[in-house]
């Protein structure tokens, strides 16, 4: 198969609001800190993928908003409603597709416009569910309710992936929330849904990224060190909470084993150095590690008790500080890949973990984790 | 901040999207509701290849990818799969319903799937994965799942 890699990418700083840039206005600084990182113009790119969301946007075909900026005129520009590691896959494609050798991919949203609970609910099935008023946390709630009773996991264990976030965010310029917090700060924050408190949720974040990718033939063209995709997959539960084991994540098991599958990969634990996922709450770092088979089930509070996944462990685990530190919602899985494209590349700065060979980076659609969508990236090809 | 823009205070643009939207419940639906309106009785669809009945009902079997043909009684009493304690009043709770909400994800005996619904009667910290619970429908119902106005532990 031919292969293809990331060749540029541009994040503009999450904040809680973002009242000079409008959606356009961010997508421009991060479409431009993406093309002047990669050493390429506007012309150098042959089509374009934009991932937004029209509830999210408050407007239909909000794609359409964003083409100018993203320098889609008298060019092939699609969206993908969903995570930005969904629209990036899709850009994936087309890079591979033998029509286009660059897709420039953008992803963004404005957590700050809307109210993230009447957003989220609307995303449970309008006949049978959305009358009794669950969002995104009471949902997540659930799901941390069912993994804490089968694995003894307790809040407290949960906590410290806020504090272990929070505190890498220092490092990072491009965090809204950098902190340095405690296990009782989060445990003595305001209860919203048990066992969910105010700092084991990512806020409402404002941002967008922007990332290249190029077909192999054109991937050494430009200034930037390609970072290479070694594998990608996702994967999708059923839609009803009911119909799933809240507790475990079948689809992340099954896209994490084909992306492993791909990239070659046969002891995920030895040969991933780092990852960044997708912790829209504290508890989902840990269940996602489990599922991804980079800890066994049930044992991840342990381990990160044991610091295995600080940037200075074994396997740093969110060095950028995660979502916990930012959410824009939908770029936010895009801000996963440009995070260990900069990783890789040794350019992370005050966050930069030492050994950076092979990363992997992950995203999430859907309540409770419904779909995931994960990345493998390396530094050689 | 570029020079031009100094001084300039961003402003902000209020407004309100509201849009009318009806959904037909459709036939799978439909016949689920007109059940608990008026007869107060829970039924569900089962796949008549695999067996499964499924709550919410819907008309196709996901696993086997056929239509679901029968449809059963399932009982109005369950057992509690997960559940969440709403602290916070969230905009997305309804305006009759004051904190703590709790929902519970209820798998009701004869059902293979669970069905989403209110927990009420009961202390929220005393609420339990595993614990047992009974259906208790609406005085007055109009056809819709809140037919059923929550469900209380079995005594
Ligand atoms: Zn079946």
């Amino acid at each position: 198969m031919d292969r293809t890699a990331i060749i540029g990418v541009g994040m503009t700083t999450i904040e809680a609001e973002k009242r000079r840039e409008t959606f356009a206005d961010m997508t421009w600084e991060a479409v431009n800190k993406a093309l002047s990182d990669a050493g390429m113009t506007i012309a150098d790119i042959d089509n374009v993928v934009t991932t937004s969301s029209d509830f999210w946007d408050g407007r239909t075909i909000s794609l359409m908003a964003v083409g100018d900026v993203s320098g889609a005129a008298e060019k092939n520009v699609s969206c993908v409603e969903g995570d930005g590691t969904y629209g990036a896959f899709y850009a994936n494609a087309r890079a591979l597709s033998g029509s286009y050798k660059t897709t420039l991919v953008t992803g963004h949203s404005k957590g700050s416009q809307c109210v993230s609970s009447l957003i989220t609910n609307a995303a449970f099935d309008p006949i049978y569910e959305r009358v009794l008023g669950m969002d995104m946390i009471t949902a997540s709630a659930m799901q941390a309710n069912a993994y804490m009773n089968r694995t003894g996991v307790k809040p407290e264990d949960a906590a410290l992936v806020s504090v272990k976030n929070h505190g890498n965010a220092l490092k990072n310029p491009m965090a809204q929330l950098p902190m340095n917090i405690t296990v009782d700060d989060v445990m003595a924050s305001e209860m919203i849904a048990d066992p969910l408190r105010k700092l084991d949720c990512s806020p409402v974040s404002d941002g967008c990224c922007a990332v290249i990718i190029a077909h192999e033939s054109v991937a050494t063209k430009f200034k930037q060190k390609p970072i290479w995709i070694r594998g990608l997959a996702f994967c999708t539960d059923s839609f009803f909470f009911g119909d799933r084991d809240l507790a475990r994540s079948k689809a992340l098991t099954e896209a994490a084993k084909k992306a492993y599958a791909m990239a070659g990969i046969k002891d995920p634990r030895k040969e991933i150095d780092l990852v960044e996922l997708y912790d829209a709450f504290s508890y989902q770092e840990l269940l996602w590690l489990e599922e991804m088979g980079l800890a066994d089930y049930g044992k991840a509070a342990a381990r990160l008790k044991a610091g295995e996944f600080n940037l200075d462990g074994a396997l740093p685990v969110n060095p950028s500080g995660g979502l916990l530190s930012g959410h824009p919602v939908i770029a936010a899985g895009l801000y996963r890949i440009a995070e260990i494209v900069l990783q890789l590349r040794g350019d992370a700065g005050a966050h930069q973990v030492k050994k950076a060979k092979t990363g992997l980076a992950h995203g999430v659609n859907g309540l409770c984790g419904q779909s995931h969508c994960v990345w493998i990236l390396d530094k050689e090809k | 901040m570029s020079e031009i823009f100094k001084g300039i205070e961003p402003m902000v643009h209020n407004s309100k999207i509201s849009v009318p939207y009806s959904w037909w419940a459709g036939d799978t639906a439909s016949k689920f509701f007109i059940s608990l309106r008026d007869a107060r009785k829970i039924i569900a669809p089962r796949c008549g290849k695999c067996g499964k009945v499924f709550m919410p009902p819907r008309k196709v079997c996901p696993t086997c990818f056929t239509e679901n043909t029968d449809w059963v009684d399932v009982s109005d009493e369950g057992t509690v799969v997960s559940y969440s304690v709403s602290r916070r009043q969230l905009e997305a709770i309804p305006g009759d319903k004051k904190v703590p909400v709790i929902w519970g994800l209820i798998k009701l005996d004869g059902a293979d799937t669970a069905l989403l619904h209110y927990l009420d009667e009961v202390d929220p910290g005393s609420v339990t994965i595993g614990m047992r619970v009974k259906a208790v429908f609406a005085e007055s119902r109009t056809g819709g799942i809140r037919d059923i106005s929550h469900f209380k532990p079995v005594k």
